[in-house]
């Protein structure tokens, strides 16, 4: 079963874990409903779409409201401390959480006290919180696009907002990042970076790259980036290899945005609903492999 | 290997992430002098955050002999409670790299008819004719959603502020990239 643990932008939502569930534009997890436009509730959309393909079942969420102020991150932080020893998934997917070093290390530890350990993929703060803390080790995926890639490229920058001009001076610098970034002991054990093209590499160098379909409009889309990482992690928890996954999911993704016709103003929900028949379509076609290798 | 020993390297594999990273995503409030060092920390005390006051590490090179050490990632909201008090600090630099800047590169992208303008791991985008903000993207941190959620649909000139609604470092970087796009975008 694949977990995914992320933030809804609302204070006044309460802390929820349960299976997920897509209902019209909205998640549903324990009758508390959401609506589907970016972010964490993106992610778990896409992934249920997935798991549809899969026969994987309804991934399970861990959410709670939080603008930026960090309460709500902070509780859920607390909350999975204490029950993710206990828990039992294939797969555990950190989205938009608020960047915080010490409870990282602490949900990481609980992680690493389950009898089974996890598939485990970062995301947006929870990756920023995960490179910061020295830990990029621990995980078999991050999915960064081309500034995040940058911060973990960058060994001093505490986050994106800090990455140095050096790093984001030069356009196409993806491949150099990638060694950077490993370099520095900040890479995942596998990267997917999300962008005009999809990189998919490891501390060896990078082993495939998706370019095609393209649809330029996805890179101004919010929410796109999120799709791709609830496509990957929803693979890796039906038992995909990471980088095959990474390689199927960035097609995947691909193909369902060309089904939508997208313009820059296109809402994700847009997209998401295009993902049975382009993920099927890809694992058809040995999707994994689909990709244009590199040596 | 003794019993003992193997023991010690299970403690130390449990308290090393939190030591090394203990400083890692906090930041430094400078100030003019140690009165308004007073006030800013009875102000954010006040507030709730978690800061403290300690010496200035080695590269500040301005303020005075004391800084407030502050949850760097909420730099936007803290920022914002300061000056509304008339306390703002002189500057905020990563503790770990004090020399740090904020990011100061943007790359633009004309889509004809939008415009999209990134600020490190944040974009904004906008219809040129309408100046209707159609989409935001990037970012990690929880406020970008919810900047998103207030401002999508917006002219430009009404949308809220990120600098006045968001909290985060992410909420900061959309605030530069709104900023350019209205330059980009003012007559």
């Amino acid at each position: 079963m694949l977990a995914i643990v992320g933030t809804v932008p609302r204070e006044d939502f309460p802390l929820v874990a349960g299976e997920a569930v897509l209902v019209d534009d909205g998640i549903i997890v324990n009758q508390r409903s959401v609506p589907v436009n970016r972010g964490t509730p993106a992610l778990i959309a896409a992934a249920i779409k997935a798991g549809e393909v899969l026969g994987t079942g309804h991934p399970f969420a861990y959410l709670v409201g939080d603008t930026g102020l960090g309460h709500g991150s902070r509780h859920l932080y607390e909350y999975l401390t204490d029950r993710l020893k206990k828990a039992s998934f294939d797969c555990i997917a950190f989205h938009y959480l608020q960047p915080d070093v010490d409870w990282h290390n602490r949900v990481l530890f609980s992680v690493e006290d389950m009898k089974r350990r996890p598939a485990l993929v970062a995301d947006a703060g929870f990756m920023y919180a995960a490179k910061m803390s020295g830990q990029a080790k621990a995980y078999d995926l991050f999915t960064p696009d081309a500034g995040e890639l940058a911060f973990l490229a960058d060994e001093e920058a505490p986050h994106p907002f800090y990455t140095r001009g050096f790093m984001l001076h030069e356009k196409d610098r993806v491949p150099e990042l990638i060694g950077r970034a490993y370099q520095h002991g900040n890479g995942a054990r596998c990267l997917l970076v999300k962008g005009k093209q999809d990189y998919v590499a490891d501390q060896n160098g990078i082993s495939a790259l998706v370019d095609h379909p393209s649809e330029e409009a996805m890179e101004a889309m919010g929410g796109t980036g999120d799709t791709l990482t609830g496509l990957v992690a929803a693979l890796m928890a039906s038992g995909m290899p990471v980088k095959d996954a990474a390689v199927a999911a960035a097609r995947a993704n691909r193909v369902a945005g060309s089904y939508a016709r997208p313009t820059p103003a296109t809402q994700v929900i847009d997209i998401i609903i295009h993902i049975p028949r382009a993920l099927e379509e890809v694992l058809s076609q040995g999707g994994h492999t689909y990709g244009q290798g590199i040596s | 290997m003794s019993s003992l020993a193997f023991l010690n390297i299970f403690k130390q594999r449990k308290s090393t992430p939190a030591q090394q990273g203990s400083s890692l995503d906090r930041g430094i409030l400078v100030f003019e002098n140690t009165s308004e060092v007073i006030r800013a920390e009875a102000i954010l005390k006040e507030e709730g955050w978690d800061i403290r006051v300690m010496g200035p590490p080695p590269g500040i090179r301005s303020g005075c002999d004391l800084v407030i050490e502050i949850p760097l990632i909420e730099e936007l909201n803290i920022l914002r409670t300061l000056q509304s008090t008339g306390n703002p600090p002189l500057q905020v630099v990563p503790v770990s790299s004090p020399l740090l800047q904020p990011v100061d590169l943007f790359q633009e992208k004309d889509f004809g008819q939008h415009l999209m303008v990134r600020a490190a791991n944040m974009k904004l985008t906008v219809d040129k004719e309408t100046l209707t903000v159609v989409n935001v993207s990037g970012g990690g941190c929880p406020d970008v959603p919810f900047l998103a959620q207030e401002m999508v649909g917006k002219s430009l000139g009404d949308a809220p502020n990120p600098r006045e609604i968001g909290h985060t470092l992410c909420g900061y970087a959309l605030q530069l990239a709104y900023e350019v796009m209205k330059l980009k975008c003012s007559p």
